[in-house]
């Protein structure tokens, strides 16, 4: 089946551009972090550029890419996108969102980082800009929804196709969280940036900031889920190990991802500690579903390996393709995220929280799990979608067979080094390492180590940039890649519980109004104080 | 549904390792009293200095026969800088930002808090060695955070 789409086309290559561009800054960050000289290395190069960075890798490319392969995605196994105007139009209304608030931020105007604490204060076409970027993933969410729709209609009793079933869940999830950001982001900051308001209130705006701020981490995380769950057996030689099981665990995140922002707030003022005790019950719970998936996946890619004649306990490892630089990216994504569930188990625990809280332990903990579980993910399925959506070959394919392993290598340096400087009380976000000069013997050398870590890091990624660039401009044409996902060992084909996407859409809002509702009237119902904007940038 | 016995054994596991992880953290909570900080109390940011105990911030003696300490943070500094404390009595912390969030981290100890415009911050610690620890802003604050960063002096007690 030929499904040559440039809808996704476009996506792919917007979010892998702003991936490209915010890995240069991520070098030049690593650099200036261990007080290593480089020409115009300066504290406003590093905040403006730690702001680009963040909210380039974790909001544009994330968000583009997600959308890109959605659409691919819908038009293969819903065999349509309905509203393909539409799609066109939120493409451009993200771009231009985009492009308004990163002009904002390339002329020092709006070094907020990504978090944008309120009482800093961005120029209000960042604000503006990055509201244009999510409704534009709105009307993503849209379109997805009517095209599964559309598709219901002519197929009302069988399962929806379980990679769209994955899809739909983030899309929920995606509401659910943006709602806690268009209450700060359009109820608070933008009106305050304008001067309408005359100050807000940064306790109720880091509040609404977390109810958005993690189920982000699962709009991210579920299509790499997608891609293991449906791409990889298939890639692998195998078969899916358990249907519905995947299914349960995209409804448990449904359930489970917004209710939990708390774990971000355990050192904050105004919220109280049973409070933070009911979110951290939430987040422990939301490891279940991870867990599921971890035996489902490890499962479906035995099946391969002993499909291929492996015997004795391990020997189906070896079988896997190794050098398929799809299998290998998402095997050592996984491989990072055993290593970053764990982090997570420990960060959520506020006893422990409390000795790495905003230290570079964090940045060490989430360039594993976003930075690689999520990342090298996206990165695999690139080399896997490009023939599909481009009807390309892949160019220099033994580098992109290496690519995936020096990113790794990369991030195990980098990573490594930031967790032990962050237990040794290196704060994060620091310009240099020294702090006000004279500090840091203690983790002065990491910071190094973690420099060294960022260039293999920079190399990977220059490495896919250049497969991607050259594939996409001078692949030879194919028309033969076929876009196949894995079978189920035991194929599905009544409709489940864990289809009812209404009800359990229902069930999650709730939980929401559950964890929120009180806190968030407690807070607002206590006289306070609000604060003007600041700009020390 | 249906689901292969070795999962459904792995399921089992993953529930109780879960429970296992919350039991710890709940025991902790019932019987150490090991709690995060969640006061709750609001002064107005932009008039600290008229404020009776943030106008002048300092160390006092407490009521549990330790110190409270009150702290503003401002860009770029603490106040007050050094903060003298005994070793080994509970040493109960104050703390609000006269402008933007910053951090206060006590590097090497379990003391970590945010600084809120608006908001106070109180936690207690008892630092068990005397010593210098160095205070670090943990926040990002503006051009010069990294260069936020005070000394705490841990005293042993003459008696
Ligand atoms: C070439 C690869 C990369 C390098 C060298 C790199 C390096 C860095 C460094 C040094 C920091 C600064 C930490 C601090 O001062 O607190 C940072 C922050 C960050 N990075 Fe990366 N990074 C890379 C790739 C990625 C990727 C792939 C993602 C996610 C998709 C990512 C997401 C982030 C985020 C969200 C921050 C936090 C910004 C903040 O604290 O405001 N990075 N990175
Ligand atoms: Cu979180
Ligand atoms: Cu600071």
């Amino acid at each position: 089946m030929s499904s040559r789409n440039s809808l996704a086309a476009a996506h792919l290559g917007v979010g892998i551009a702003a991936f490209g561009l915010a890995s240069a800054m991520g070098l030049i960050q690593a650099l200036s972090l261990a007080d290593i000289q480089f020409p115009q290395r300066s504290e406003s190069l590093y905040y403006m550029s730690l702001t680009a960075h963040g909210v380039l890798m974790a909001l544009v490319f994330t968000t583009f890419f997600i959308m890109g392969f959605g659409y691919a995605l819908a038009q293969v196994t819903l065999g349509r996108v309905t509203g393909r105007r539409t799609a066109w139009f939120a493409f451009w209304l993200g771009l231009v969102g985009t492009a308004l608030a990163a002009q904002t931020i390339l002329r020092g105007q709006s070094t907020v980082l990504y978090t944008f604490y309120p009482p800093l204060m961005a120029h209000p076409l960042f604000y503006i800009g990055a509201t244009l970027l999510v409704v534009a993933s709105w009307i993503w969410g849209g379109v997805m929804i009517a095209s599964y729709r559309s598709w219901r209609r002519e197929n009302p009793a069988v399962p929806v196709p379980l990679p769209i079933h994955g899809m739909l869940a983030t899309i929920i999830i995606w509401y659910l969280a943006t709602t806690g950001l268009a209450a700060e982001v359009v109820g608070m900051l933008i009106p305050w940036s304008l001067k309408l308001v005359p100050t807000v209130d940064p306790l109720l705006a880091r509040t609404y900031f977390w109810w958005f701020g993690h189920p982000l981490v699962y709009f991210w995380l579920l299509p790499a889920y997608v891609i293991w769950y449906t791409l990889l057996p298939r890639a692998a030689g195998g078969k899916l190990f358990s249907d519905p099981l995947a299914r349960m665990v995209f409804i448990l995140f449904v359930l489970l991802s917004t209710p939990v922002g708390f774990h971000h707030q355990f050192a904050d003022p105004g919220i109280s500690a049973s409070w933070k005790l009911a979110h951290t019950v939430t987040t422990y719970a939301i490891l279940y579903p991870s867990f599921v998936t971890a035996f489902t996946v490890i499962a479906s890619l035995e099946v391969a390996g002993r499909l291929k004649g492996a015997k004795g306990l391990f020997n189906w490892i070896a079988r896997l393709p190794w050098g398929d630089p799809f299998f290998a990216a998402c095997a050592l994504a996984m491989l990072a995220f055993t290593v970053g569930g764990f982090g997570g188990a420990i960060n959520a625990a506020y006893a422990m929280n409390t000795m790495v809280h905003n230290t570079a332990w964090i940045q060490g903990h989430f360039h594993v799990t976003l930075g690689t579980t999520v990342t090298l993910t996206f990165m695999g399925v690139t080399y896997w979608l490009l023939p599909r959506v481009m009807g390309r070959e892949l160019k220099f394919s033994a580098l992109a067979r290496l690519q995936p392993y020096l990113w790794f290598l990369g991030v195990a340096i980098f990573s490594a080094s930031y967790h032990i400087a962050g237990l040794r009380g290196l704060p994060r976000r620091v310009y240099s390492a020294a702090l006000s000069g004279e500090y840091g013997a203690e983790w002065h050398g990491l910071t190094r180590v973690a420099a060294v870590g960022a260039v293999v890091m920079f190399l990977s990624a220059l490495s896919f940039l250049i497969v991607v660039i050259a594939t996409w401009l001078a692949g030879r044409r194919t028309d033969t890649a076929s876009f196949e996902f894995a079978v189920p060992l035991r194929p599905v084909t009544t409709l489940g519980v864990w289809d009812r996407f209404g009800v359990w859409t229902v069930v999650a809002v709730l939980l929401v109004a559950a964890a929120y509702a009180y806190p968030v009237l407690n807070l607002i119902s206590h006289p306070r104080f609000g604060s003007k904007g600041f700009q020390p940038f | 549904m249906n689901v292969e016995l070795y999962e459904r054994v792995w399921m089992w596991a993953a529930s109780l390792l879960i429970a296992a992880f919350l039991g710890t953290i709940l025991a902790m909570t019932a019987f150490h009293a090991i709690t995060p900080p969640s006061h709750f109390e609001t002064v107005d940011p932009s008039n600290l200095a008229a404020n009776p105990e943030f106008g002048s911030p300092g160390v006092r003696p407490g009521p549990d026969g330790g110190v409270v300490v009150t702290v503003v943070a401002e860009m770029f500094d603490f106040s007050p800088n050094p903060i003298e404390v005994p070793a080994g009595r509970p040493v109960t912390f104050r703390l609000t930002s006269a402008d933007v969030i910053h951090g206060f981290e006590v590097v090497g100890t379990n003391a970590n808090a945010m600084a809120i415009p608006g908001y106070v911050s109180q936690f207690t610690v008892t630092f068990p060695n005397s010593g210098e620890y160095l205070i670090a802003c943990n926040e990002y604050c503006g051009l010069l955070h990294h260069n936020m960063v005070a000394k705490l002096i841990v005293k042993k007690e003459a008696r």
